[in-house]
């Protein structure tokens, strides 16, 4: 009996992680989705102490992890910052592989008869958490800036296909003749798996491998519920790996990538830089930047990671309000991925209460720029430049871009002439049309506002 | 053996039912879902304190406390950075 209103529990929760799912797919009921699903998740975890061939004897200690987490968890997902939501979610993603691991570990010590039928799911479910737990954890000091610069090789492909061959090799071996020790020795080369895969792929693309691992991290949930037989583990995490996968699909698809590509294919694996004729790059001062814009009629600014990381949304806000009450136009132009995540833009920009209907898609606003007077660049580089139109050996190539370089004329606000995220130089610098505009964005605003002010 | 084939069922459903829903969802939603996705997989948690039910050793109870934390944070870090994204959102719906 007491098993049944166990499933019962699970039923619903299933249920309400469906429904919570459906309602994230769009933005207006999106909130409504996350509470639905969390409120399914909190049933699980209750209904799970129905049990009926268990005791409750550890339940103290249970309940003190549980408790831990919570604080724990809360506290980081409240003081991390709006830029480094993505690190977030990557740290996240990976303790959920490392739980899996777990999961495994304990049954297998405790299990008295193993079946092959455990054996496989636990194993396999093990493995893929491994993997997800350090790639999850590599993908988050990628996007910190430890060792961003993408490194593949024809080494890191062969050694990476010989783990691959190896992780297979013990799984066999472990099947036929189980033992704890072979188990872990599997979790540590699925581990090590999850390190060589991520560690040469470049930081731009951290979103879709964070996105994929989400998606691992999913399927090794199910195949963990196939081990513990645990139906809620079998529902959501089959939900998670299905929808994570397509989500990882979409995602690539609006860089212009494939997952393929991106976990295999070379991106900047071949020395890229300047293949076009570097002329000399214009500066501008802040005056002269400020009359610029002033009297101009319409101005378009393209918002990307400089602003994320200075956090100048505020800046830019204040600066389109500015031109707006003397009469200027102004419109944002939002990249699909700008910035490290998409959507990125939209929810700084949201944050700094910037009128939703002012932010325009790249369909809606490349057609304007030829009658744009001023764009303003506020640390965005690669998905401004022109390669990925015209250059085909452009690691960029294919990429749709913002075309700016149609406008009239472009200010692009930096901190130097560094490369962007995937590694190319970009022509754009050096458009006779293009002014450069260094300096940290917020400090710059800040001085271009109080100018701008005066005129 | 029915037992087996009927989670294979639910398996098979549930990926088909995981493909549908994502299906065109506008990419500014992308991030939060994946991040709501994120937290879903948190279920972890669930057969991280059923085996811990079962640990019967002090070995056993250190790992599968570790496991326990270490879910909970991946559930409840999960819900809390999805909903700070979404409030963002909010607002503009509010105007």
């Amino acid at each position: 009996m007491i098993d049944v209103i166990r499933e019962l529990g699970y039923l619903i929760s299933a249920f309400l992680f469906i429904l919570g799912i459906k309602y994230m797919g769009n933005p207006v009921t999106a909130i409504r989705g996350n509470i639905v699903s969390f409120v399914g998740m909190i049933i699980a975890v209750v209904f799970t102490f129905f049990h009926s061939t268990v005791s409750l004897g550890n339940l103290g200690f249970i309940l003190l992890a549980i408790i831990l987490g919570s604080f724990v968890g809360v506290y980081l997902a409240q003081a991390v910052k709006f830029t480094e939501m993505p690190q977030m979610v990557s740290f996240f993603n990976g303790m959920g592989g490392l739980t899996i691991a777990l999961i495994s570990v304990v049954e297998f010590f405790h299990k008295s008869n193993l079946d092959k039928f455990f054996i496989i799911s636990a194993g396999f479910s093990g493995a893929i958490g491994s993997v997800s737990f350090v790639g999850s954890m590599l993908a988050m000091a990628k996007l910190w800036g430890m060792f961003e610069k993408s490194k593949k090789s024809m080494a890191i492909r062969i050694f990476n296909l010989g783990l691959i061959i190896s992780i297979f090799l013990v799984f066999v071996i472990l099947i036929l003749k189980p033992s704890p020790w072979l188990l872990i020795m599997l979790f540590i080369l699925g581990g090590t798996l999850g390190f060589s895969g991520v560690f040469p792929i470049g930081g731009a693309d951290m979103p879709v491998v964070i996105a994929l691992l989400n998606a691992f991290t999913g399927l090794a949930a199910s195949v963990a519920g196939f081990a513990i037989d645990n139906n809620a583990m079998i529902v959501s995490g089959t939900l998670v790996g299905a929808s994570g996968t397509i989500l990882t699909i979409l995602m690539a698809k609006a860089m212009n990538r494939t997952v393929w590509g991106v976990i295999v294919g070379g991106f900047g694996g071949v020395d890229q830089t300047s293949k076009f004729e570097k002329g000399n790059i214009q500066e501008i001062g802040v005056q002269d930047a400020a009359i610029l814009l002033r009297y101009s009629k319409k101005v378009v600014i393209v918002p990307g990671y400089g602003m994320a990381v200075s956090n100048a949304q505020n800046e830019v806000h204040e600066i389109e309000e500015l031109l707006e009450k003397k009469g200027v136009e102004v419109k944002y132009a939002i990249h699909p991925v700008a910035g490290r995540m998409p959507g990125h833009m939209n929810v700084l920009l949201a944050e700094a209460k910037v009128d939703y209907s002012k932010l325009y898609e790249m369909e809606k606003i490349n057609p304007e720029f030829k009658t744009t007077d001023v764009v303003l660049v506020v640390g965005a580089n690669d998905i401004v430049n022109p390669a990925a139109k015209n250059n085909p050996n452009s690691p960029l190539y294919g990429m749709p871009i913002l075309e700016v370089d149609q406008a009239q004329n472009i200010i692009f606000m930096k901190r130097s002439l560094r490369p962007g995220f995937a590694g190319v130089d970009n022509e754009l610098f050096f458009d006779s049309k293009t002014r450069m505009l260094f300096g940290d964005a917020k400090e710059t605003l800040k001085k271009l506002i109080s100018e701008i002010k005066n005129l | 053996m029915d037992i087996i084939f009927a989670k294979a069922y639910i398996f098979v459903l549930a990926i088909i039912l995981g493909f549908e829903l994502i299906n065109k969802v506008p990419s500014l939603l992308h991030t939060p879902l994946m991040s709501a996705t994120n937290a879903i997989h948190g279920i972890v948690v669930v057969g991280a304190c059923i085996v811990a039910l079962t640990a019967d050793n002090t070995f056993l109870k250190i790992v599968s406390f570790i496991a326990v934390f270490v879910g909970t944070l991946n559930v409840v870090g999960g819900y809390v950075v999805t909903h700070r994204m979404l409030k963002k959102f909010k607002k503009e719906d509010n105007k």
